[in-house]
């Protein structure tokens, strides 16, 4: 079965999740994935987005972060201080999951600006929740297609701190969570080397040459003395995903009466 | 106490020239009937405070409404770039926009402590991130009891705060439900609040006891405006119209077909203009 290499990334970033997981979960590439976990292998997975909704199980990914079918199929949803304050700063998310404009071998995210802040070259959205899910969550996973203009040697901003500046940055700040632990991409999975926390190559999807990696990489990409070759996405895997992009894509167009789009709820529990 | 006003009445009566104003909705219930009327009435020089700019401010910045915009995530949700903010901030058209930037964790807390009548906010914050270098207002305290340095931002405190609720009933009363985002916060923290409503009610009937209401007398002046936070949503009444979210990245890439939109459907129309999208859900 033929796939894409967001396909391959969206379904490896799924495989990361598990039914246990508290996650935090980012616009785009994120909720595909944590809703593809869900509607597979983790149905228990306990999902919140910014917007206050705790434990929302939508039947379409939602294009923005407060969309209505989160709210309507969330077990509650919380103002957005008591989210911040409460949930986020009281620990109680094990998991968030970003994505973001550039990241550099340390992990940090910018979705800031390209160029100097004061007169941007790009001027990107800017951080919302990320400072603070980047270093309450327990754990961190990023999502981001890999290229050299996202994956770069330094970042013009630092908008959420992944390893800093590497090795004990974070405990040094007094950040007692892990910070970023893998990094998906549409070539391979990456995870901070123990130590130095430098992302280091763990998984290369079929089919991807270390080449190209290196090509894709603004900084020289290490790799783990042993590199393991990603499980191609199966056909269930690709069917679910598929079905649920194309309930998305119709919904969002507006197509679909209610009736239908009912009858698709149904049919995806 | 609470009035109820016709749009154009309830905004020229509490929004001035130079004002610090809040419209907040947190993607559900965005006030953008109120924001084309202050397009509409030609206000200048405001400060324009919302954690997501959203459609709503892109439209009153490249209006030229505004002369600083504090936020905290400045995108099309899901679609990419505010193209009118991104020109301000870029090129200072049509005028420079001086910026204020903070995350979302510091403006929901900035919210809380002006509502609370602090003068500051303070969480865990900003640990390894940027912001602090750029934003002066960012800064920090000792925790008395253990030492701790924790993150501080000063209270939000809006002249005014323009939010979209579901209904009022006749004693001008306020109700709220669905992802109610910061507007209780923004509410009270501001000196006066302007709500629009979906409709007037003679009793808000069955709720629950924790449904979020916002009593007249926290409220300066009511609009009936339904279907006023289209292409934002109003839950129970109709969806988010995430075509025309989709849509808006076209319309203002831009400057000229921009202005083309906004000159037919906002400068050329009143309010009424919403209620074709204004339906109560079956």
């Amino acid at each position: 079965m033929t796939y894409t290499a967001n396909e391959m990334m969206t379904v490896a970033a799924a495989r990361a999740l598990t039914n246990d997981d508290v996650c935090f979960v980012g616009i785009g590439a994120p909720s595909a994935a944590c809703n593809l976990a869900r509607l597979t292998h983790a149905p228990d997975i306990t999902l919140i987005y910014e917007s206050g909704t705790i434990a929302t199980r939508p039947n379409v990914l939602p294009l923005s972060i407060g969309d209505g079918e989160l709210c309507e199929t969330a077990l509650t949803t919380v103002s957005v201080p008591e989210m911040f304050r409460y949930w986020l700063q009281g620990g109680r998310i094990t998991l968030g999951f970003l994505g973001g404009a550039q990241i550099d071998r340390f992990a940090n995210l910018n979705t800031t600006v390209v160029g100097p802040y004061d007169s941007p070259r790009v001027r990107l959205p800017g951080g919302g929740g990320a400072p603070e899910i980047a270093t309450h969550c327990g754990q961190i996973f990023i999502i981001m297609a890999q290229g050299r203009r996202g994956f770069v040697d330094r970042l013009d901003f630092v908008t959420s701190m992944g390893h800093g500046e590497g090795g004990d940055h974070r405990e040094r700040l007094g950040v007692r969570t892990r910070g970023p632990t893998k990094v998906i991409t549409d070539l391979c999975v990456m995870e901070p080397d123990p130590v130095t926390k430098e992302l280091t190559v763990v998984s290369i999807h079929p089919g991807v040459t270390r080449d190209k990696i290196v090509e894709n990489t603004g900084w020289p990409i290490r790799f783990a003395g042993t590199v393991a070759e990603t499980p191609a996405p199966t056909e269930r895997e690709l069917a679910v995903l598929r079905d649920l992009q194309e309930r998305t894509r119709r919904a969002h167009a507006g197509e679909g009466t209610a009736g239908e789009q009912a009858a698709a709820r149904t049919g995806g529990k | 106490m609470a009035r109820v006003l016709p749009l154009a009445a309830a905004i020229g009566e509490t929004v001035r020239d130079g004002d610090t104003v809040a419209m907040e909705g947190f993607t559900h219930l965005i006030p953008h009937a109120a924001g084309h009327e202050i397009i509409r009435q030609g206000r200048r020089h405001l400060t324009l405070v919302r954690m997501t700019p959203d459609l709503i401010y892109d439209q009153l910045i490249g209006m030229g409404c505004a002369d600083r915009l504090v936020f905290s995530w400045g995108g099309n949700p899901g679609v990419g770039s505010l193209h009118r903010l991104r020109d301000a901030v870029e090129n200072g058209w049509p005028n420079r926009l001086a910026i204020e930037e903070h995350s979302h964790a510091a403006m929901a807390n900035a919210y809380e402590a002006g509502a609370a009548n602090l003068p500051f906010a303070v969480f865990r914050g900003y640990k390894g991130a940027d912001l602090p270098k750029v934003n002066p207002g960012i800064r920090s305290v000792t925790c008395p009891y253990t030492g701790e340095v924790l993150a501080t931002v000063p209270a939000i405190r809006p002249d005014v705060t323009v939010i979209h609720a579901l209904r009022a009933d006749r004693a001008g009363n306020v109700l709220l439900e669905g992802i109610v985002g910061v507007q209780k916060e923004a509410v009270l923290a501001a000196r006066r609040a302007v709500v629009t409503v979906e409709e007037i009610v003679d009793d808000f009937g069955p709720r629950s006891p924790n449904a979020v209401i916002l009593p007249a007398w926290t409220v300066t002046a009511i609009a009936v405006v339904p279907g006023g936070a289209h292409p934002s949503y109003a839950h129970g009444y109709y969806k988010r119209d995430n075509a025309f979210y989709q849509a808006w990245d076209g319309i203002a890439r831009e400057r000229d077909t921009f202005l083309a939109w906004m000159k037919e459907h906002v400068l050329a129309k009143g309010p009424d203009a919403f209620a074709v999208h204004a339906r109560k859900a079956a």
